[in-house]
């Protein structure tokens, strides 16, 4: 029996301004992050709804990251910081779901941390290869709609 | 019978007080008996199942179903109840989004069963005996009772709704509009909620005396807070109002009361999840920037799903806890 090894789905939620752009330069240094972290650029990491963070466990990712400039940083002043008040809750509130606080990050990437961005996606795609899959929908059961059901 | 239009009237996992509501409507209520003829309404007539199953498919004109879907029973009352009505109405918040008992998917059946038939202080069961769907009586006689789900599921995860009447319990306000809109042939697009789109804030009394940005320090539950009646808005003072992600059209009937609102209507229209819109809210009025100094103002709230998903939880995203 060949054992598969389990690659974790992590999204990553990137802001327009210097996240995304830290991805950016990780890929013009060559520098090697995991492939199965799947980018979302927005325009500011406060524009991540909690609702997306939601949908996107739901929907089978193990893991979320949500990367935004430095603080004092956010090219709309204080994006950044409503993203860290949100995270800060989210955490304790997907606790109570039973998802583990791991599955969820928040850092500072700034459009010249390549370095930064490949050392963090490597260190969140060990973090949720150990804790193992998420798979909301299993977990949970089979969640009904009328659509099914009829 | 007379050719009136047929309507019906059922419970599901509900406390009853939908069915209050509809007779609070006092003498209006005169008027709905007078346009429509109710052949199924057990709580309050005496029908047989067999009564709706013997109508023709699509008879009915409309049926009102309050109370989540929690046990085999009432799914398949409900689906039969689908196929004999041309219009279904979701009554009340649990029918909606699974109300208060819906915040039994924080556990499953075996979670339910445990407290309540075996560690419930008042219990007297030596043997420990829970609900089994089948049971064999003095070894000869066949007993059945319906299957009990590990989830509660609002109405429409279970059958298709075309209308939604929101409230724990919907106002007479609501309800005297559904109806008139029905009887009048004026209802909106299949799907609607029959509610004002806008947030509760919106039309709420103490409106004026929110502050134009609102700055919370600490969090304060209801009952540790003495100043209920002093007419200010309550997110001030750090206490959880609902008023932001919740639909307005009760009657702000909790504000009036001095209570802060437990979100029973439900969200706006653009609103996914009222509970992580709410938190989404909150967060943001969070008055440091302080990384280290937010955790401490949100562990003055010693529960988030409670107050967040007082009625919503099995119509959320993530519809349950997660039980391994």
């Amino acid at each position: 029996m060949t054992e598969t090894r389990f690659e974790p789905n992590i999204i990553a939620f990137v802001c327009n301004w210097c996240s995304y752009g830290g991805a950016d330069i990780a890929g013009s240094m060559r520098l090697k992050y995991p492939s199965n972290i799947k980018l979302i650029r927005v325009m500011c990491s406060g524009r991540v709804d909690p609702e997306f963070i939601m949908e996107a466990f739901r929907s089978g990712a193990d893991g979320v990251m949500v990367l935004g400039c430095h603080p004092k940083d956010c090219h709309y002043i204080e994006g950044n910081y409503k993203a860290l008040k949100r995270y800060s809750m989210l955490k304790p509130l997907l606790d109570q779901f039973n998802i583990e606080q791991d599955r969820l990050y928040l850092d500072w990437v700034s459009a010249s941390e390549g370095e930064k961005f490949a050392r963090v996606s490597r260190e969140m795609n060990e973090r949720i290869t150990k804790l193992g899959p998420l798979n909301w929908k299993k977990a949970v059961g089979p969640i009904r709609s009328a659509e099914v059901s009829s | 019978m007379s050719d009136k239009p047929k309507i019906a009237i059922y419970w599901c996992s509900s406390c009853g007080g939908c069915e209050e509501a509809i007779v609070d409507l006092n003498e209006a209520i005169l008027d709905v008996v007078d346009a429509v003829d109710i052949v199924f309404w057990p709580v309050a007539m005496d029908f047989k199942y067999d009564d709706v199953r013997n109508l023709e498919d699509g008879e009915l004109l409309a049926s009102f179903i309050n109370g989540g879907i929690r046990l085999s029973e009432q799914e398949e009352i409900v689906k039969l109840l689908r196929k004999k009505s041309q219009l279904v109405f979701a009554f009340g918040s649990c029918a909606v989004m699974g109300g208060v008992p819906g915040l039994a998917n924080m556990t499953n059946r075996e979670g339910v069963f445990t407290r309540v038939y075996k560690e419930i202080e008042s219990n007297d069961n030596p043997e420990n005996i829970v609900p089994q769907t089948e049971f064999k009586l003095d070894g000869k006689y066949d007993l059945e009772l319906p299957e009990f789900y590990d989830s509660v599921y609002p109405l429409d995860q279970i059958i298709p709704v075309d209308y939604y009447i929101p409230g724990c319990a919907p106002s007479p306000e609501t309800i005297t509009d559904a109806f008139t809109a029905i009887l009048k042939g004026e209802l909106p697009e299949k799907g609607s909620v029959l509610s004002p789109t806008k947030s509760l804030c919106d039309t709420c009394p103490r409106k004026d005396t929110k502050p134009d940005k609102i700055e919370i320090e600490r969090f304060v539950e209801p009952q540790h807070y003495d100043k209920l009646d002093d007419g200010r808005c309550f997110l001030e003072a750090g206490i959880i109002c609902m008023g932001p992600a919740t639909r307005g059209g009760c009657g702000e009937r909790c504000i009036n009361a001095n209570m802060p609102c437990r979100g029973c209507y439900g969200p706006p229209n653009d609103v996914k999840d009222q509970g992580v819109r709410m938190m989404s809210a909150l967060a943001s009025l969070i008055k440091t920037d302080e990384e280290e100094e937010i955790p401490k103002v949100i562990e003055t709230l010693p529960d988030l799903i409670g107050p967040l998903y007082m009625y919503g939880l099995p119509s959320s995203i993530l519809f349950r806890k997660n039980i391994k």
